[in-house]
């Protein structure tokens, strides 16, 4: 494991909203290098840009101004970035994500959800081992069962198998455990921290829950934009 | 269960489940179409019906022309059909004149009268006789079937062959006599028609000679039938006929383009409540499958995320739109052939004049036509709301409905 080469690195990025006549900096000028194996968490009030800055690291949203490369491609610089379907082939490369919700389709069975992904892409030797990840997740029992039968904390293993059966490099986390009681978020937090030392995934985690921050080796935290502080 | 290498759920199965998840609004949906591919089989299944069962009755009658004295009553069009009064005469020589043309394959001259007899039904009716030509009128109409017996034994034989209703109403068989209302003269039965379901069913036939001669109407016919050959050019023999002295030409081609065309009045008008009834259930699948598409804007999103190509979700969207389209062919079609009879039913009722043949002809052609048509207008549909779900960009679909 090489822990030390960078797979994202962000040059005095900016995220601009525009709201009628006013303009909010979501992302105003922040630099950061996201090296692989890295474990993060990303706190901070609402509003200071967490969600922003996690998007446009993962390639799901375009900053308006600096530069970003990843996995050493420029996706963006000076205002000019890449087209959707180049991100796209990018995201599917490296990416893998979960929310706050867990977005799972009603109508399919646990494993069959986190297959969904193989539909549209497989990366090269993935999926031998989706009874492994599942069995890892604690899900085995439950492969057959419908996201009603499961419960939240469940719900959110089985939206990380389906981030994962593509074996991204990178996970990101926004709020994944916001729907969750705190004993199930602290088992999230265990999961991802045992996938970043076992699997040397690189996790990139954004969330109010200062306890579940603490799970992740590095914390950054965010104010208006900007980074605050880091340790 | 073994996860193997392989596996893979298909797009079809994915689009198949989205489906399922409002089963009704699906179900709605695909019974939409499938009144709507219906209506559309039943109505193409009915033209070729009916135009095939009018050929048919046609072509039993066994002549495409008829030539009637002048001044006859154009329904002398439906003398031969129904029976009717105000005859007029001709000359027996007209058949030579006729028979003169070479586009002439064969003719036969008919007389025909019509009796009133106050005996028959509780207020007397009128019995219609024809006198036919025992050589050519058999020839002229191999459609005709015996219950019972034959045709004539002479061309001048006191004898009659009865229709089937005929024979029904008189209540004779073969062997049986027969005296003309009035006419103080014995005929014997040799013959009764099986049902035809045309006007002939009605009628009593005797040998022409026969006729003409209880009746004083020596020489006298009131129409000649005329079979043309298959390669002339009706219209240009029509033209001859009408040059032919104070006679006049009825063409049974004619008949049956009127009668076609009035059809057709009454067709045109279905034709659009069913194109009406396409385009209604057509928007109720735009309508459907866009609110599913909103309904999963961030599920859109996260396939997005995930990898799914816009594409890819075009695709989704595009097949999802073409299930429910092929569902609703389907089910209409099977509507369609089992309801045919009942269809066939209504339609008799409404139709003033309806062959006696099968009016409703479903072929799998048709069907098959039908059932692609509509998978190609749900394709057609499916483009804009495949198109919406294409276009979304996975961060603005999970964020949407979040504000
Ligand atoms: N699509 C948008 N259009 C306009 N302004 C936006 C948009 N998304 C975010 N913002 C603004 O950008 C700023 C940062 O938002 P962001 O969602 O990144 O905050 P956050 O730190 O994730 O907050 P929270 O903890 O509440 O999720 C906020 O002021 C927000 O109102
Ligand atoms: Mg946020």
């Amino acid at each position: 494991m090489k822990a030390t080469t960078a797979i994202i690195e962000a040059e005095n990025i900016k995220r601009i909203y525009k709201r009628g006549a006013e303009e909010i900096a979501a992302i105003d000028g922040l630099s950061l290098t996201v090296n692989r194996g890295d474990f993060t968490a990303f706190v901070g009030p609402s509003g200071s840009g967490k969600t922003t800055l996690l998007n446009l690291l993962g390639c799901l949203d375009n900053p308006s101004a600096g530069k970003l490369v990843v996995n050493g491609r420029t996706v963006h610089e000076n205002g000019r970035g890449l087209s959707e379907s180049q991100l796209t082939r990018i995201r599917r490369e490296l990416f893998g994500y979960i929310f706050q919700k867990f977005y799972l389709i009603p109508t399919l069975t646990v494993l069959e959800n986190v297959l969904v992904p193989f539909t549209f892409f497989r990366k090269e030797g993935a999926g031998q081992d989706v009874r492994q990840l599942l069995k890892k997740l604690g899900l085995e029992g439950r492969m057959n069962h419908l996201p009603a039968e499961l419960s939240g904390g469940e719900m959110q293993r089985v939206a990380i198998a389906r981030a994962l059966v593509n074996r991204p490099e990178v996970l990101l986390a926004d709020e994944p455990t916001g729907n969750l009681d705190s004993e199930r978020s602290l088992e999230i937090g265990q999961v991802l921290k045992k996938l970043n030392e076992e699997e040397g995934l690189t996790v990139l985690l954004v969330t109010h829950n200062i306890e579940l921050a603490r799970t992740a080796r590095v914390i950054i935290g965010l104010k208006d934009g900007k980074i605050s502080q880091a340790r | 269960m073994k996860v193997k290498n392989s596996q893979k759920i298909s797009l079809f199965h994915i689009a198949w489940k989205n489906l399922a998840r409002k089963k009704t609004r699906s179900l709605l949906t695909v019974v939409g179409i499938a009144l709507a591919t219906w209506v559309l089989i039943s109505l193409f299944g009915f033209n070729s019906g009916y135009k095939n069962s009018l050929d048919r009755d046609i072509d039993n009658l066994g002549f495409q022309m008829l030539v009637v004295a002048k001044g006859c009553p154009y329904e002398a069009a439906t003398l031969m059909l129904k029976g009717g009064t105000g005859l007029k005469y001709m000359n027996e020589d007209v058949v030579r004149l006729i028979v003169r043309e070479p586009e002439v394959e064969s003719v036969t001259p008919m007389l025909m009268q019509v009796v009133f007899d106050p005996n028959k039904g509780q207020s007397g009716g009128l019995t219609a006789f024809l006198g036919v030509d025992p050589a050519s009128f058999p020839r002229l109409k191999p459609g005709l079937s015996f219950k019972q017996g034959g045709w004539f034994t002479d061309p001048a034989a006191l004898e009659v062959v009865m229709g089937y209703e005929a024979a029904e109403l008189e209540q004779r068989e073969v062997g049986d006599l027969y005296l003309i209302p009035e006419k103080n003269i014995e005929l014997k039965v040799v013959g009764v028609l099986g049902r035809s379901g045309t006007q002939d069913d009605g009628t009593i036939f005797l040998p022409l000679q026969t006729l003409q001669k209880i009746f004083g109407q020596e020489g006298q016919l009131t129409s000649v039938g005329i079979k043309v050959s298959k390669e002339a050019n009706l219209a240009e023999f029509e033209e001859k006929m009408f040059k032919l002295p104070d006679v006049q030409v009825v063409s049974l081609t004619q008949v049956k383009t009127t009668i076609m065309t009035l059809v057709s009045t009454a067709r045109i008008l279905v034709f659009s409540i069913a194109l009406i009834a396409i385009l209604i259930s057509i928007m109720g699948v735009i309508n459907t499958v866009l609110m599913s598409v909103m309904e999963r804007q961030k599920e859109i999103g996260i396939l997005k995320a995930m990898g799914a190509l816009a594409g890819d979700v075009f695709r989704l969207v595009w097949l999802e739109t073409s299930l429910l389209c092929l569902m609703g062919g389907v089910l209409g079609a099977a509507l369609a052939l089992g309801t045919s009879r009942l269809t066939e039913y209504l339609i008799r009722k409404l139709l003033p004049f309806a062959p006696s043949g099968g009016l409703i002809s479903i072929g799998a052609t048709l069907i098959l036509t039908a059932i692609g048509a509509v998978v190609l207008l749900g394709l057609l549909s499916g483009i804009y709301p495949a198109f919406r779900a294409a276009r979304m960009r996975p961060l603005e679909a999970i964020r949407s409905e979040e504000e």
